[in-house]
């Protein structure tokens, strides 16, 4: 550090130095190297889960009866329905999206402040992605040291076909990325024949270009850029961090002073580091874990299998570079402190997580299979009748949520001597078909006894829904209005 | 952690720019970024020639493409009024009871009713068809004309009292004012009419009116008063007033005779609209 301070504070200051007036930094390439350890084998892992999952939840099928769609995951935009294995949401329902989110939402919470960056580091589609570009990238070109001379090498022929088969195979992968979206909105195996037969949707090939294109840009080009410049949560996560987070740190009172070490040379006075920057090598976001955290680490753990590779083969014990936390770093040891798991924010995560869970389960479990909805009409309140009766109208909804057709009955309850009929359902039967809505008009006729025996001016009563297959019936609490009573007129 | 040093100014440079000692470091942007910068001035140029933009002396650029947000609008109309041709012409092939027993083309006319009622019916008949003071109420079960189908389409069709040919037309002399009843008289007719309905105040007023109601308005509200709905003569013995049932306003209706109009609709609206709209007012209720 003293040196560079000399070199550049040389001169004639800083300000006036040629590095000085260069406004925008041309990004530095990086080459990471392959890892080998557990991380990197949980890595692989995560990447085959989460891509197979991703590719293959669209073509899972579910059987929903002879109605309705029998995808298990569908987007179902036109129809206006999300379907999610044995759950459907209609779009009043879009609150249980929401808990999803939540859940979503407190989970990262949690998981960020007992072990940091995790979501990051494991299992963002960026971090699964550039990590599948840069395998990709290592396959055609070779490891780090092999990229690094193809680059400073003149083109030639090698470098032609080794790169050009990389993007090739890049671009592929956003194809299939693109692909596997638009496969979430629509019957998938249809689906795809139309893509081949290019009978699909135009919107279907515009979302694809436009995920080939993103997926391409981001993951085989833009990689860290996006972790450091574009993705807001690295700003935000700090606040999760405390003092008893376990993050991926080097050990410092262990590894300093460093230095390269010779074999046979004795450990006595110096610390573990050996200056070999394998930890820099392997790093996709092209740091050295050396400095502290900071902004740029994604914590994906590569850094501590390089590491302990390396402390083996030097006789060290493993765990130079490891998941600790800030106050064991401090106290200047390992596990000098027991690990504090149940801190208050981690209690507080927890229990809103088993709070929104149980609101959803309940929720779920007590979701009716026929809603009702009575709007009494407005505009008028009430008809007079030419005998002294009275008339009252409703829009009456019934949302069958069965994944069968079904048929009801509608009749009242708490309203003496009521009369009831229905536009275009001269039976007195509703049929609703599967999983869809059906609005009937329906009026509610008092005759001249029945509105003088009215207790008030709009009296509550019931409508009695009954379902003719199993003679099941729901109450749906409505009003009757009627004229105003004599004692009221006054 | 490695206890680093802070970086200094001299290590980071500076834009040069100092302000009381404060110095600006040179913490310079990715490239990229101002890549993307360009790319957006390229865009947005681009969009300029492409899309309707410039405002000129009297007119604005039109663009390569033509497009204009009106002419997407009157686009979406179209195509929007070719898709609803087809229950449309159906309507217009089908008779009243056909189109009411289908369910599709039910609900098409109901909607398609409802939003003609409210561009053509409602300043006179209320948003709720429920009338005024004149304007009869299309929601009870009284008709002046017949609550049927056929006899409320005919009535959209033809009108009442309209300049249409075939329109239907009745029309109760101004007792009073042309001098056929004096004062007592059309006093007395006024009790009796009211008592049809059990609302009279003068028990004898309203028996000397019997008479005079059986010599003068027997013929077309019928003997008892129940009206006629070949003549449009309306029903006196039910509890719905058109124009008020209290002594005043019947008093006034005998003297000087009332007689509401309403326009004719076909060759306003096409025939298709005037289904709907009588399947519409069917619905509402009082439909017969």
């Amino acid at each position: 550090m003293k040196m560079a301070n000399v070199e550049l504070g040389s001169g004639d200051g800083a300000s006036s130095s040629k590095e000085a007036t260069q406004l925008y930094a041309g990004r530095t390439k990086i080459y990471p190297k392959e890892a080998h350890g557990r991380f990197r084998t949980t890595k692989w892992i995560v990447m085959a889960v989460t891509l197979g999952i991703y590719y293959l939840l669209p073509w899972i099928r579910w059987d929903r009866g002879p109605y309705l769609p029998d995808q298990a995951v569908l987007i179902d935009l036109p129809a206006r329905r999300f379907y999610f294995f044995f759950l459907e949401i209609w779009p009043q329902e879009f609150y249980y999206i929401t808990g999803l989110l939540v859940l979503a939402a407190l989970a990262l919470f949690l998981i960020t402040s007992v072990a940091g960056r995790v979501w990051c580091g494991y299992t963002c589609p960026q971090t699964v992605w550039t990590d599948l570009m840069i395998a990709v990238e290592r396959f055609w070109q070779g490891d780090r040291n092999s990229r690094l001379r193809l680059d400073k090498h003149p083109w030639a022929f090698e470098t032609v076909w080794k790169k050009g088969a990389t993007h090739l195979t890049w671009l592929a992968i956003a194809v299939a990325t693109g692909g596997a979206w638009v496969f979430y909105f629509a019957d998938a195996p249809t689906l795809a024949k139309q893509l081949v037969t290019f009978s699909a949707p135009a919107a279907a090939y515009f979302f694809i270009g436009l995920f080939t294109l993103s997926t391409y840009v981001l993951g085989g080009i833009a990689r860290e850029q996006v972790c450091i410049y574009m993705c807001p949560w690295p700003r935000i996560q700090g606040a999760m961090f405390d003092r008893d987070s376990l993050l991926i740190s080097y050990r410092s009172w262990r590894g300093e002073p460093h230095g390269p070490h010779k074999t046979g040379q004795s450990w006595e006075g110096r610390g573990d580091c050996i200056d070999c920057h394998q930890c820099v090598a392997v790093c996709p976001a092209g740091i050295d874990i050396r400095d502290g955290a900071q902004l740029e680490c994604i914590q994906c753990a590569l850094c501590i299998d390089a590491c302990d590779e390396i402390m083996d083969k030097v006789g060290r014990p493993r765990g130079l570079i490891a998941y600790d936390t800030i106050r064991n770093l401090d106290a200047g040891a390992k596990d000098a402190e027991p690990l504090r798991l149940w801190r208050p924010r981690v209690l507080l995560y927890a229990g809103a997580i088993a709070l929104v869970s149980i609101i959803m389960i309940v929720a779920l479990a007590m979701r009716p299979v026929l809603e009702v909805n009575v709007l009494h009409d407005r505009n008028p309140l009430y008809v007079k009748l030419s005998d002294g009766g009275v008339r009252n109208g409703y829009e009456v909804k019934l949302l069958n949520k069965q994944y069968v057709p079904r048929a009801f009955k509608i009749g009242v309850s708490g309203l003496t001597g009521a009369s009831v009929q229905m536009v275009g359902h001269e039976g007195g039967v509703v049929p609703v078909p599967p999983d869809q809505l059906q609005a009937v008009k329906l009026y509610i006729t008092l005759d001249k006894a029945g509105v003088r025996a009215l207790p008030e001016q709009a009296t509550p009563f019931q409508l009695v829904v009954t379902d003719i297959a199993t003679g099941t019936s729901t109450e749906h609490g409505a009003t009757f209005q009627g004229p105003p009573k004599p004692e009221a007129r006054r | 952690m490695a206890n680093k040093e802070p970086k200094t100014s001299e290590e980071v440079g500076t834009t040069g720019h100092e302000w009381d000692g404060i110095e600006e470091w040179n913490n310079p942007l990715p490239k990229w970024w101002l890549y993307v910068f360009y790319a957006c001035i390229v865009w947005a140029i681009g969009y300029w020639i492409v899309y309707p933009a410039w405002p000129t002396a009297s007119t604005y650029t039109k663009g390569f493409f033509g497009y204009s947000q009106r002419g997407q609008v009157s686009d979406d109309v179209a195509a929007s009024q070719a898709e609803k041709a087809v229950f449309r012409d159906k309507i217009a092939d089908s008779d009243l009871e056909a189109i009411k027993a289908d369910p599709e083309l039910l609900n098409f006319a109901l909607a398609g009713g409802q939003a003609a009622f409210g561009d053509n019916c409602a300043p006179c008949h209320g948003r709720g068809a429920q009338g005024a003071f004149g304007y009869p109420n299309l929601r009870d079960d009284a008709w002046l004309w017949g609550g049927s189908l056929e006899a409320i389409h005919q009535t959209i069709q033809h009108g009442i009292r309209s300049e249409d040919s075939a329109t239907r037309m009745s029309m109760m002399p101004a007792f009073g004012k042309l001098g056929m009843l004096n004062r007592e008289q059309v006093s007395d007719t006024a009790e009796y009419v009211m008592s049809l309905s059990g609302n009279e105040d003068d028990a004898e007023a309203a028996a000397r009116g019997k008479e005079i109601f059986a010599t003068n308005c027997a013929a077309c509200h019928g003997p008892d008063g129940g009206g006629n709905q070949a003549l449009g003569a309306p029903d006196l013995t039910d509890e719905l007033w058109l124009y008020g049932g209290d002594k005043d306003t019947v008093v006034e209706t005998i003297t000087n005779a009332r007689a509401g109009m309403m326009p004719a609709w076909s060759g306003r609206l096409d025939p298709a609209t005037i289904k709907e709209l009588a399947i519409y007012v069917h619905s509402l209720g009082g439909g017969q």
